[in-house]
């Protein structure tokens, strides 16, 4: 077996909807290791979707194979071991929650799995604490905030105790304050519980927070590295039909005028920084 | 405005009868029901109403929420009423008007038919007042389970029930939503005679339906990635357990039911 370290591994991948010419995805290499944070980015139709999906046995691959936790998608009888390994979460909060009340929600996929009653209980408390929505466990899932609701949606993967955690545009639908608790649920499992994460997203400035980039385009990886790397070509980005974020867009200009700011400034902070150190030495 | 209509009518509670185990509740509610229908005279329903009565006190409901559970059966109960009346063949007639006679028979038949429908009403309200959507799901299943054995799909369909139940509100608000945004380009659902108005409803209902099969389609997805594979090895976050307040209730049942039988055979 693939070592312990891997969480994913993705071997020439290729996938083609049934009926369509084109591979939506199309020959895509790539690896996920033990809390690591990936993000994957890319325009509309660009393949990014499809890719998750491949990802927990969704879609199986039309060629090549990935590897989770060891485990080949393509075999039909470890199916359901992946995606116990490989939990997802997805874009509408109101279509992925099955119970009427959150904790029976929770509960969904721990008896899916024929999870002893008990145990059950006690891994929707623990999960429920995990994305801080202990006090909604009563509650009908109609009654709360987009973000709230996606919260219970990733409880819902937690109790499975994953080792990844995917997710497919889990904030497009949301408003910027639901966007921040949610990011930030994430980022403190992925901290604290050393879930790897496979976030796949619209928003640079989420992407700019991962420890991996991944830009697909027509089903490829276009570009790849870390979020400065990435993102410090920017020419090459807007030509894959994306933005940079905010500041490494403003160093961007900032250079074309001629200050000789660094090119890979990605948050506010590093901006201030950069600024600071330039003015000192004028 | 669609958004307050409230799911079920349960009235949320703590009392015995709240927490006895729904399949108990299932049974002994269909128990009644055949006792109800046991009974011939007024005595009988005199005691039936007493039996009732104690269930809801022990319940705490409002008696009221009963009543008001047979008001949108009006109609059925006076057709039924005046049915019996009209047609049933008596013997002794009490009132001859014209070509109409009242029987002795036609009346008795006629108050114990509607009798019959409003104590049946009640007595499942009992149940669905104390009971949640999800516990009454959860009873159901485990009492069709042993139909399984001849390919009845219990398990299949209390999930429907709990995604049904689930999907009401987000779908009235939808249709909320959808109806507010056609209004606004001029949509006119409120005049014109009944065959306009059910025209006037079609651009409401296609989006709903496109809307409907989207969400379908996400929620196959989700449940499929949270490792949902039928009925089978699932086990339950709240088993259900008979208890001794099962047991109480049910030897109230069943002496409910003497008692009706007894009064029937001896003293109607």
């Amino acid at each position: 077996m693939a070592d312990q370290e891997n969480r994913i591994v993705a071997t020439d991948l290729c996938y083609a909807y049934p009926e369509a010419a084109a591979n939506a995805v199309d020959g895509v290499r790539m690896r996920v290791k033990r809390g690591e944070f990936l993000a994957i980015l890319g325009h509309n139709g660009s393949g990014k979707s499809t890719l998750a999906k491949l990802l927990n046995a969704l879609y199986v691959p039309t060629r090549g194979s990935v590897l989770v936790c060891g485990l080949d998608t393509r075999d039909d009888e470890l199916v359901f071991d992946i995606r116990q390994h490989a939990g997802m979460v997805f874009q509408n909060p109101d279509n992925q929650i099955v119970a009427t009340v959150v904790e029976e929600d929770v509960a969904f996929g721990l008896e899916n799995n024929g999870v002893p009653p008990a145990q059950i209980r006690e891994r929707i408390d623990e999960a429920l604490r995990a994305v801080n929505m202990t006090d909604f466990a009563k509650k009908a899932p109609h009654m709360l905030s987009g973000g709230q609701k996606q919260r219970v949606a990733i409880a819902g993967i937690i109790a499975m105790r994953p080792d990844v955690l995917i997710l497919d545009e889990s904030t497009a639908m949301l408003d910027p304050s639901g966007r921040r608790e949610v990011m930030q649920t994430v980022h403190r499992l992925n901290e604290e519980e050393g879930i790897s994460v496979v976030l796949i997203t619209h928003y640079m400035s989420e992407a700019a927070t991962a420890d991996y980039v991944l830009v697909m385009d027509e089903g490829k990886i276009a570009l790849t590295g870390t979020p400065r790397e990435v993102f410090s070509q920017v020419e090459r980005v807007r030509a894959l039909g994306l933005d940079v974020p905010p500041m490494t867009d403003l160093a961007h200009t900032l250079r074309a005028q001629g200050v000789p700011i660094a090119p890979d400034v990605l948050t506010v902070d590093e901006m201030v920084e950069e600024i600071c150190r330039l003015s000192l030495k004028t | 405005m669609l958004k307050d209509i409230t799911l079920g009518q349960y009235f949320p509670g703590d009392s015995p009868v709240h927490r006895m185990d729904p399949r108990m509740k299932l049974i002994l509610t269909i128990a009644y029901i055949v006792g109800v229908f046991l009974v011939s005279d007024l005595l009988g329903y005199a005691l039936a109403l007493a039996f009732l009565y104690l269930v809801v006190r022990v319940a705490g409901l409002p008696f009221g929420y009963l009543v008001r559970g047979v008001k949108p059966l009006r109609f059925i109960l006076v057709f039924t009423f005046l049915l019996n009346l009209f047609f049933f063949p008596g013997t002794t007639p009490i009132l001859s008007l014209g070509f109409f006679t009242l029987t002795r028979e036609a009346l008795q038949k006629a108050v114990f038919f509607a009798l019959r429908l409003v104590f049946l009403v009640m007595g499942t309200s009992v149940l669905t007042l104390t009971t949640s959507p999800m516990q009454l799901t959860d009873g159901l299943e485990r009492l069709m389970r042993p139909l399984t054995r001849f390919h009845f799909p219990a398990h299949e369909l209390a999930m429907m029930m709990t995604i049904a139940l689930r999907f009401i509100p987000l779908l009235l608000e939808e249709t909320d939503k959808i109806q507010k945004a056609q209004m606004a380009r001029g949509a006119d659902f409120e005049s014109g005679n009944l065959l306009m108005r059910a025209k006037a409803m079609v651009p409401l209902l296609v989006p709903l339906f496109v809307s409907a099969f989207r969400r379908a389609n996400d929620l196959a997805m989700a449940m499929e990635a949270r490792c949902y594979r039928g009925g089978e090895h699932r086990t339950r976050l709240r088993e259900l357990k008979y208890t001794r307040l099962d047991a109480l209730a049910a030897a109230a049942t069943a002496c409910f039911l003497l008692v009706i039988f007894a009064e029937g055979r001896f003293l109607g």
